[in-house]
């Protein structure tokens, strides 16, 4: 427990004090999602339709900008060996640079999400869907990505290659999400497909920190 | 006298294999408490991977490595627990300060975090604990990450080249820090190319590709 909170503490300074990475993947999410209106039109109704997508579809793009950089700096500087050669568990590892990776570039999306709302048009009644939907599935993402993230280390362009091997698994997250702001849009329960999306994160929590320890593992032989 | 239990960390037979290339097989070794054993060798000999295997980041292609008798692949975590590893990286965060950063593997090693100060002061880099890394020399960067192996009390140091960078003055402060760890009982493997001054120390000699006998015995003490 020790080691989880001094890597959660320590990735959240380095993150801060750096500043960059983590404003830059909520302006890109904000920046990305603006295009929408100038690529299909400022037509009202158009906008209402598509903006519970643009933003699950930005998002997702967005926490996959960002997870390239999960382990490679631990990777690079000699952290990461150091880490799996302590006595701290690699699930314990695992897990606490995803939460801080969910906390730098998965939160913010969230808080960001209301802003975009009103500019894409997002009928109102959608948004608390929209936004239950992503605090439920980002951490999917990023726990899914994580497992991405250790199997490309020490490849050259592994952030391509990442994108290549998570973004095909994160396509039941996209839907269900859109699923949930859609269905709370036509005055239908979203419950069922916020349930679905909690089922994931439980699935990904449970099995995708054993994956990227057997990846880490891997990468520091 | 001794903080460690008396130990014996051996490999019998070990072999292993980096991209399809045997880089030494058939290789045994022997390490009592408050001992030292000294790997030297050209470039490419396996020093670093038999450190690598003896820390656990490795799996041997051949062989296996025991702890007072039983084998460590049965408890993986007993085993890292009572290891402290120092590769080439000195795994430092540059915008971290010093202490930060000792403070870290303090808390990975289920230290307190009141001895990474300590440890700091040990090293010399007292007046720099608050300075953040990244404006650290190279030497002083590595005296930093040296800090580690004074975090935690684990009994066997594994060191790759723990000496690269350093001033002459640093370099006895470290063979300081091995005398004192093999004085209270504790065991240290390291890797080096110039020569650092270990007590009871034996040293095992790779050569690239070497292929030993079947009948290898432990390496013998000079």
């Amino acid at each position: 427990m020790n080691a989880f909170r001094a890597i959660l503490v320590r990735d959240l300074r380095l993150a801060l004090r750096q500043g960059g990475d983590a404003a830059a993947v909520v302006l890109f999410f904000v920046l990305a999602a603006s295009l929408f209106p100038f690529g299909v039109g400022p037509e009202p109704n158009l906008l209402a339709r598509v903006a519970a997508g643009v933003i699950w579809v930005t998002a997702l793009l967005a926490v996959m900008l960002g997870l390239d950089r999960l382990f490679l700096a631990d990777h690079e500087d000699g952290s990461l060996e150091g880490m799996v050669a302590s006595p701290a568990p690699m699930l314990v590892i695992v897990l606490a640079k995803c939460l801080a990776q969910w906390l730098l570039s998965g939160l913010p999306l969230v808080l960001a999400t209301p802003i975009l709302a009103i500019f894409l048009q997002l009928p109102a009644e959608g948004l608390p869907a929209l936004l239950g939907a992503l605090l439920l599935g980002t951490p999917t993402l990023v726990l899914v990505g994580a497992i991405g993230a250790a199997l490309v280390l020490g490849a050259r362009r592994g952030g391509v290659l990442l994108a290549l091997l998570v973004l095909p698994l994160t396509v039941p997250v996209l839907i269900f999400g859109v699923a949930a702001a859609d269905a709370a849009i036509a005055g239908l329960p979203a419950r069922p497909h916020l349930l679905v999306l909690g089922a994931m994160l439980l699935a990904a929590l449970a099995a995708a920190p054993f994956a990227a320890a057997a990846a880490l593992r891997q990468a520091v032989e | 006298m001794s903080a460690f239990a008396a130990s014996r960390f051996t490999g019998a037979g070990l072999g292993c294999v980096r991209g399809e290339r045997i880089v030494f097989q058939g290789l045994s070794f022997e390490v009592a408490g408050g001992t030292a054993l000294t790997l030297i060798g050209p470039n490419g000999a396996g020093k670093s991977s038999l450190l690598r295997l003896m820390a656990g980041l490795l799996a041997p292609a051949a062989g296996k490595l025991l702890w007072n008798g039983a084998p460590v692949a049965d408890d993986p975590d007993a085993h890292r627990a009572r290891l402290r590893w120092l590769g080439h990286g000195d795994g430092i965060k540059p915008g971290l300060s010093a202490l930060e950063n000792a403070a870290f593997w303090a808390a990975l090693a289920g230290a307190p975090g009141e001895a990474a100060l300590g440890a700091l002061q040990r090293m010399g880099l007292g007046p720099l604990a608050e300075t953040p890394a990244r404006f650290l020399s190279q030497g002083q960067r590595r005296r930093l990450a040296l800090t580690r192996l004074l975090l935690g009390g684990a009994a066997l140091w594994l060191l790759d080249e723990p000496t690269v960078g350093l001033d002459a003055g640093s370099v006895a402060v470290v063979e300081a820090l091995l005398a004192d760890h093999c004085r209270a009982g504790g065991m240290v493997v390291l890797a080096t190319h110039v020569p650092i001054a270990v007590p009871a120390g034996q040293v095992l000699e790779l050569t690239p590709a070497a292929v030993p006998p079947p009948s290898h015995s432990p390496s013998p003490s000079p």
